[in-house]
């Protein structure tokens, strides 16, 4: 019952940040919004009994890359960029790849919903065991998928390097 | 009164926000503002993912999603070091101004 309700108040939360963050003028109010947005997930996450995750959504996604993305905003004069038109035009565009998508996507799950609905309530499947999340999902991470951590590991670093290389200054 | 939730409500949910996400990614002409739609995509994926996971009591799912998150931070990383490159260079973050490649 009362996850019902904190299940709409985050998915109302997760939309309406979505749909305010990509209308927005300013680019700060917009990160804002995506910040909103991202909060709700993150209840979403501690609805589904994904405690782990509900943290790295929030030191990471929250604490990291908005602050990563308002420090650019700051970086960037963006006082032009939001006196200019804001739409690239591309509506036909747009809306066909929306409505290919949602259609596709909606069918796909109209079809697979009789197991899907709310009629199937999830069931506690695998939450056997007095250990808690973090430890489970540690010992799943660091065993049957210690491999595409480490590549994970490597993309960081890779990315890390590629970012300092593309915004360094040109002294030449 | 309310009914319970279930997997199918996640994915509703999910499925709008990817929506969201596309119509941003294809309509927003400030680059800046097109990465933000980036990592809503990313976030649909995630709702899904924990869905998914929850709903066949499988944590390769969360796994999954952990690998997603670290993924939307090397995008990020990446994307925002050449948005400072591109504005170093053409003074702009206007995405139909970034045309040299364009015949």
């Amino acid at each position: 019952m009362i996850d019902t309700a904190l299940f709409y108040v985050f998915a109302l939360m997760t939309l309406g940040g979505g749909i305010l963050c990509i209308t927005r003028r300013n680019a700060v109010h917009a990160a804002i919004w995506l910040i909103a947005s991202l909060m709700g997930v993150a209840g979403l996450f501690l609805l589904q009994r994904a405690e782990f995750l509900f943290a790295v959504q929030i030191v990471l996604y929250i604490g990291g890359i908005m602050v990563l993305f308002l420090f650019v905003i700051m970086l960037i004069n963006l006082d032009t960029a939001a006196a200019e038109r804001q739409y690239s035009g591309q509506w036909k565009l747009a809306l066909g790849a929306v409505v290919l998508a949602g259609g596709e996507i909606a069918w796909v799950m109209a079809r697979g919903l009789p197991g899907l609905g709310a009629a199937a309530a999830v069931q506690d499947g695998g939450e056997g065991g007095s250990d808690g999340n973090v430890e489970r999902l540690a010992d799943l991470l660091f065993s049957e998928y210690l491999l595409p951590f480490e590549i994970v590991s490597i993309l960081l670093l890779a990315a890390i390097v590629g970012s300092v290389f593309l915004a360094r200054r040109r002294t030449s | 009164m309310l009914h319970p939730v279930g997997t199918g409500h996640y994915l509703v949910l999910s499925l709008a926000l990817l929506l969201v996400g596309i119509l941003g990614v294809l309509t927003r002409r400030n680059l800046v503002i097109v990465l933000m739609s980036v990592e809503l995509i990313l976030n649909a994926v995630n709702i899904n993912l924990i869905a998914f996971s929850k709903h066949t009591g499988n944590l390769a799912g969360q796994v999954f999603a952990i690998f997603v998150i670290t993924l939307a931070v090397a995008e990020a990383a990446v994307g925002l070091g050449l948005l400072i490159a591109l504005f170093r260079n053409r003074e702009t973050t206007s995405a139909d101004e970034v045309n040299l490649l364009r015949w």
